[in-house]
């Protein structure tokens, strides 16, 4: 039997710190109502990179989410989701590291309680530190290529820049930094946090993105498995467009039909 | 007092982290744990050694669905 044609996924890898992913996709798993949902999705949207937090053990907790994720084979990506200051960022990366023993890390640094936008100032100085320490560290930040810049030039391995506030749904609401952002890096851009539906994934891949993280948009949307199916499409086909080359906007129309040949009718 | 994840316990001073765990249920092979006395990480290799002060806090971290 003849072997498949070669997807784009398979000719065309996500590469983060040296690590080649077949999926553009990165799944949050907070939200989701139960965890055997959450496998569902995880597999139905070919994910390989997921997020978890780190929080108090609660000895009535039922079901270990550890075990759960290591059933579906993703890679984790600890994240320091709730810190507000560089120290106790930093203190939470080590901790992660600890628990999961991977030295890679989502960090997040919150500014501001109603909109959870990042911390500039405390999340530089957060990676800076954690870079020194050899993390891999991939930082949740605002759609500023000035900062997207910063960030790269003290070692992160990727950038995650938002489309819009985590868990708004707003899709991407200046996708015009997000294409100077794009321009201002060499290193991967994963779009994070904004993402309502399947459309502002793709669009998210179209203005050049690497990948896309979604988390609320799949684990919150009625169907979580439905949504990360659409996701996962949505990623794919957002980057076979954006490699494919688009035809530019006209203000008027370019006729797809020749003329030549046009039959003439008798008036 | 030894404070445990927020809460005042009854672990006596000089009792190790492993002791403070197995108040939570867990053993010092439990997958995904990582913990924290007084703000500093405590490696998993000195959990069976390292002695609470009177007055530590300790943090007992693991995975939660997040991100």
């Amino acid at each position: 039997m003849a072997s498949p044609a070669p997807t784009q996924a398979d000719t065309d890898p996500l590469t983060i710190a040296g690590c080649a992913m077949c999926s553009r996709l990165l799944l949050g798993t907070g939200g989701f109502p139960s965890l055997e949902l959450m496998a569902e999705a995880i597999r139905a949207s070919g994910s390989e990179l997921v997020t978890v937090a780190l929080r108090r053990v609660d000895p009535q907790a039922r079901g270990s989410l550890i075990d759960v994720l290591a059933d579906t084979g993703v890679r984790l990506l600890p994240n320091t989701a709730g810190c507000h200051t560089a120290r106790d960022a930093v203190l939470t990366a080590k901790l992660a590291r600890e628990a999961f023993a991977t030295d890679w890390i989502k960090l997040e640094v919150i500014g501001d309680e109603d909109t959870l936008l990042p911390d500039a100032p405390e999340l530089l100085r957060a990676a800076e530190e954690l870079v020194d320490e050899g993390f891999t560290v991939l930082p949740y930040t605002t759609d500023d290529p000035v900062l997207a810049r910063r960030l790269q030039d003290v070692g992160c391995a990727a950038v995650m820049p938002l489309g819009a506030p985590i868990g708004s749904g707003m899709g991407i609401r200046n996708p015009y930094n997000l294409a100077l952002l794009r321009q201002a890096v060499r290193v991967p851009v994963v779009l994070d946090a904004g993402i309502g539906t399947a459309s502002d994934a793709a669009l998210a891949m179209e203005l050049g993105c690497d990948a896309v993280m979604a988390a609320s948009a799949i684990s919150r949307a009625e169907d979580p498995v439905r949504m990360a199916r659409a996701m996962r499409h949505a990623v794919e086909a957002g980057r076979l467009a954006s490699t494919a080359g688009r035809i530019p906007r006209r203000l008027y129309a370019t006729a797809s039909t020749p003329d030549e040949g046009l039959a003439e009718f008798p008036t | 007092m030894i404070c445990l994840n927020g809460q005042a316990s009854d672990l006596p001073a000089g009792e190790t982290v492993a002791g403070a765990l197995a108040r939570l249920g867990l053993s010092t092979d439990a997958r995904g744990v990582a913990v924290a006395v007084d703000g500093e990480v405590v490696p998993r290799a000195a959990w069976e050694t390292f002695a609470l002060a009177a007055d530590a806090r300790v943090e007992v971290l693991t995975a939660m669905q997040g991100g």
